[in-house]
């Protein structure tokens, strides 16, 4: 046990109070607090956050590439849902 | 489950490439790909770390406490891009563990530059000037790289490294102006690490045979001889600028290329350093190595700490 490699963590920052909190990148760390500890240090260190999430990489269920054409094909094919989509007359505003 | 055979793969990875769309992690990519980027990105991850060491050997010497904090700074910041870097490689299936033994047993390579010693103050300054600056030269190009984490963690990289740089210059400056020892001293420093400086973007275009897939696969975007002349081009006035002389008698401004004529580079030195025979080799590696073994203590009472710390956890 005692050799064993740390696990990796996700690293998600957010960069001020407003903001969502967004990847960063990764890095080693043996547990949570630990990955936060760390993540100050090598994320932060030019004050880019106020708040750190980090998450396990093993935990992060990802959509798999070789399908994104089917998955995201569906949003591909409606325009109707943008709404450019749609003419309005001239002389019209606040629209 | 992809139904495609390799030669239609690789026609879509070239074509993605071709188009600037970037590859990331779980996307196909020729074996070819990935191992060039491995090969790269944990030798880049190698240097950063390599890198602390010429500069740590004068944090304990720095001549004022301004520039003790700067210099530790630095050299935390370049422990930094290591991690980022390392993390990188990870992302293509690099086991950590093993590139850094890999580091340890020499099998792995690191930039020649931190083989050579820091013999005086001046060496911070010249190091964060010329080093810092060819580093920025060969690092600014690969924030465009087609590998999606490299390219970020290169971003990242650049914005601190101009700190880097400014500093060295600013120390480089102020001994320049200083008295004639420190003048000297600087001179003396410069004259070292020049030629060095220069073979950081490694052999020549017509003895770098790996170059040409690497632009291809627009890993790789400026050719090594483009950033050197690059590099000299904007140094030199740098150097006149505070009154140093370039150690190159050859060095001539030409009027018909728009750059820098320079002097032939010893590339038999370049070659020695690489395979191991430069000044410091092996000081660096058996320095990475102690800090490896000496902190396995660290490590594995950190694992003991976790594991407490979970099993509060679970009584709670």
């Amino acid at each position: 046990m005692s050799s064993k490699e740390w696990p990796l963590w996700e690293v998600f920052i957010r960069s001020k109070q407003g903001l969502s909190h967004k990847h960063v990148g990764s890095l080693r760390a043996a547990d949570a607090q630990m990955a936060i500890d760390n993540a100050r240090d090598v994320y932060t260190r030019r004050s880019e956050g106020i708040s750190i999430w980090v998450i396990e990489s093993k935990l992060v269920t990802a959509s798999d590439p070789d399908e994104s054409a089917e998955l995201f094909e569906p949003a591909d094919s409606k325009i109707y849902r943008h709404p450019t989509f749609y003419n309005v007359p001239d002389g019209i505003s606040h629209m | 489950m992809s139904t495609k055979n390799i030669e239609e793969l690789e026609k879509e990875f070239q074509a993605k490439i071709d188009a600037d769309i970037k590859i990331e992690p779980n996307d196909w990519m020729p074996e070819a790909y990935r191992k060039t980027l491995m090969r790269q990105i944990s030798q880049h991850a190698h240097s950063e770390i390599v890198g602390m060491l010429p500069e740590g050997n004068w944090i304990t010497r720095a001549p004022s406490l301004k520039r003790k904090a700067v210099l530790l700074a630095k050299v935390q910041d370049e422990a930094g891009h290591g991690l980022y870097l390392y993390s990188a490689a990870e992302t293509l299936g690099l086991d950590r563990e093993s590139s850094i033994d890999d580091l340890h047993s020499g099998k792995a390579k690191y930039s020649s530059i931190f083989n050579y010693p820091t013999l005086s103050w001046a060496d911070m300054g010249t190091i964060g000037w010329l080093v810092d600056g060819a580093a920025i030269m060969n690092q600014v190009p690969l924030c465009r790289c087609s590998y999606g984490p490299y390219a970020r963690a290169m971003v990242r990289v650049c914005k601190e490294e101009s700190f880097h740089q400014r500093q060295g210059f600013e120390i480089v400056s102020l001994l320049a102006n200083g008295t004639p020892e420190q003048k000297q001293m600087v001179q003396d420093s410069l004259n070292r690490f020049w030629w060095p400086a220069l073979m950081m973007f490694g052999p020549n275009d017509d003895n770098s045979p790996n170059s040409a897939q690497s632009v291809k696969w627009k890993i790789k975007r400026m050719s090594n001889d483009e950033l050197r002349q690059q590099f000299i081009d904007v140094t030199v006035l740098q150097a006149e600028m505070v009154g140093l002389t370039i150690p190159d008698k050859d060095l001539k401004w030409n009027e018909a290329t728009g750059h820098y004529d320079f002097g032939a580079i010893n590339w038999e030195e370049f070659n020695q350093v690489i395979q191991g025979n430069g000044p410091c080799n092996k000081d660096r590696i058996d320095a990475r190595r102690n800090a490896k073994e000496n902190g396995a203590w660290v490590r594995e009472a950190a694992n003991a700490f976790a594991e407490k710390r979970k099993k509060k956890e679970l009584t709670h």
